[in-house]
């Protein structure tokens, strides 16, 4: 009985087990920098590992989603000798395909910034993992100012879609980097604002900081997340949008957009670094994913009082799933847009929608977060988007063609 | 309701209700999974050509002849037939060696058309593949010929319509030897009950 309270207990906060385990080692005598080695490498691994393993899992539910979403079966046939197994073995047989597939670089590409791009674009995909609360008192790197750092660190995998580009010297390439960059660069700035407005409510830029923000439970029962406001119902949806254009997600996959420009920054490569390149995109999807619920779902904090049993990081990865699923099923749902359409939407729509948004959490905050602040923000954010939407879709409205000719 | 963005919402909507719905409705998944699924063929589907046996044994129920019109007729010439002869060298009605080579073979059905004697027909296998490029693509004999039954199986009423022809076929010929045969009685019979004439008689 003592052992399975012992259980649930460890279940319930992991980080506790590691302590134990530190403590443990302390008990032989470990100098102390050893210990926080072997502590930070035990945290690298677990969250390094995690996230692999939900790549694989992606790599495989977003095909099976998919497939349903259009009436297919998706992959269903590689298993573990016999048993099949759902084909959710797919990734095993992807990745030895990858390993042992030729790495071809074209002779005239920039022989050692190909070879880097990979490695860099790799990088802050991991990086940005250090500072996500994925449960309770489960921060790897409880910064003051992990949003900033997000952030910061996340812009680095601009540079190596541009390396990509500009270092395999084919046009395509090049073209495909330059619309990422111009994608990820327009993007970025709703996605920080809406940032900015959770970090701006809650007073802090520091993650946890933010998810203890939004605990606790109004009338008892409903929660107090940033998602279940006006604005931050906005916000949600803006940060949500860019983060799909971030990460590179249909409906804004242009970069490799591949009716026109092949595969993009990633049309000379193969094998093993293409396999990192597109490690490196759903990992940082993850990460983005979970900065999503961070900031606006509540974080590791259960929906209802009484599902608190449930281990908080159960609820931070059931929502980070919850997000890529809705991202999956966005790509099912959407064609790819057009590069001028796409920029304008970023510029014209979703940056004004984000100032709006700016500003209803600011009136939402100084007039007093009652019933009033409440129509208020509803207000600033639903008259702009009702004005701005509408003059969108007019602009962009597909008439009956008329042929000039043939009628 | 129409607000902006509710066209991508409606979008959602139906992708969800397909995502559900593949679930619990088995007759949207059209996939047929298959190596354990099989399609159910249509009956005029064709392949290549097989040829066609009575009874139990292969060689003894062969209904070909070895006459050569689909040799002949065979417009990318994949097929290749030797008669077979006996011990003192005379031709026998059967080939020795009838081989077709599906790689050539183009299943324009034209010796079945030919054939007078039902003898060689459209088959519906199409799990054909081989690791071997050329001879495990020419079958001899011994893979073309399959059972009478076998051709009910896959081709029923073009097999009904040739087995009901053949038994008309037979019936008419039984009846044309008993009449034959009867009538040979009743001459012998006559014969029989003819006093014969002598030539005491006559004189």
């Amino acid at each position: 009985m003592n052992i399975f309270l012992e259980l649930v207990h460890f279940l319930q906060a992991p980080n506790e087990l590691l302590r134990w385990f530190i403590d443990l080692l302390g008990s032989f005598g470990l100098p102390q920098w050893i210990l926080a080695i072997i502590s930070a490498l035990i945290i690298i691994g677990t969250v390094i590992g995690v996230f692999l393993g939900l790549f694989a899992l992606m790599s495989v539910m977003e095909r099976k989603i998919l497939a349903r979403a259009q009436n297919r079966y998706g992959p269903n046939r590689v298993g573990f000798f016999c048993w099949r197994l759902c084909g959710l073995f797919q990734p095993v047989a992807d990745g030895i395909k990858m390993i042992t597939k030729e790495d071809l670089v074209p002779r005239t590409a920039d022989q050692v910034v190909h070879l880097l791009a990979p490695v860099v674009m790799m990088i802050p995909a991991l990086m940005v993992l250090a500072i996500i609360p994925y449960g309770r008192d489960m921060v790897p790197a409880d910064l003051n100012a992990g949003i900033l750092f997000f952030f910061a660190v996340g812009a680095g995998t601009e540079v190596a879609v541009f390396m990509a580009g500009w270092a395999s010297n084919n046009k395509y390439s090049v073209l495909g980097a330059m619309r990422a960059i111009a994608q990820m660069i327009s993007y970025e700035i709703p996605l920080v604002i809406a940032a900015i407005i959770a970090a701006m409510i809650s007073g802090s830029l520091s993650p946890s900081a933010i998810v203890a923000a939004q605990g606790g439970f109004a009338w008892g029962f409903v929660p107090q997340w940033f998602v279940l406001t006006p604005w931050g119902f906005a916000a949600c949806l803006l940060f949500y949008i860019a983060a799909l254009a971030e990460s590179n997600r249909s409906p804004f996959d242009l970069p490799e957009g591949e009716s026109e420009l092949v595969a993009g920054h990633l049309t000379e490569y193969s094998g093993f670094k293409y396999a990192t390149f597109f490690m490196a995109e759903y990992i940082g999807m993850f990460a983005v994913c979970g900065m999503l619920v961070t900031l606006f779902l509540g974080g590791w904090q259960a929906p209802l009082p009484f599902l608190t049993i449930i281990p908080s990081w159960c609820w931070f990865f059931g929502k980070v799933c919850f997000v890529a699923f809705t991202m999956v099923w966005v790509r099912a749902t959407l064609p790819r847009l057009r590069i001028d359409h796409m920029l304008a939407f970023a510029w014209k729509f979703l940056l004004p929608m984000s100032f709006a948004a700016f500003i209803s959490a600011a009136c939402w905050h100084y007039a007093g977060r009652g019933p009033l602040a409440w129509l208020l923000s509803l207000a600033i954010v639903g008259i702009p988007y009702l004005v701005l939407g509408t003059a969108f879709s007019n602009r962009f409205a597909v008439s009956r063609r008329t042929y000039q000719f043939s009628e | 309701m129409n607000f902006p963005g509710s066209g991508i919402i409606k979008g959602l909507a139906v992708t969800a209700r397909n995502f559900a719905g593949s679930y619990f409705e088995k007759d949207r998944l059209t996939t047929e999974q298959y190596p354990e699924e099989r399609p159910k063929l249509p009956e005029n589907s064709r392949s290549f050509p097989f040829l066609i046996y009575d009874g139990e044994d292969p060689e003894a129920g062969m209904r070909c002849v070895s006459c050569k019109i689909c040799e002949k007729e065979c417009p990318p010439q994949c097929i290749y037939i030797i008669q077979d002869r006996d011990a003192a060298g005379k031709a026998i009605k059967r080939p020795k060696i009838f081989d077709i080579d599906i790689s050539v073979c183009m299943s324009c059905q034209i010796c079945v058309e030919v054939c007078p004697f039902e003898s060689i027909r459209m088959d519906q296998d199409y799990e054909l593949s081989s690791f071997d490029r050329f001879g495990s693509l020419i079958l001899d004999k011994s893979k073309l010929l399959k059972s009478n039954a076998y051709y009910q199986s896959i081709h029923p009423t073009e097999a009904a319509e040739t087995d009901a022809r053949f038994e008309a076929d037979r019936k008419k010929k039984e009846a044309a030897a008993a009449a034959k045969a009867a009538a040979a009685e009743k001459a012998a019979a006559e014969k029989a009950a003819k006093p014969p004439i002598t030539p005491e008689a006559g004189a």
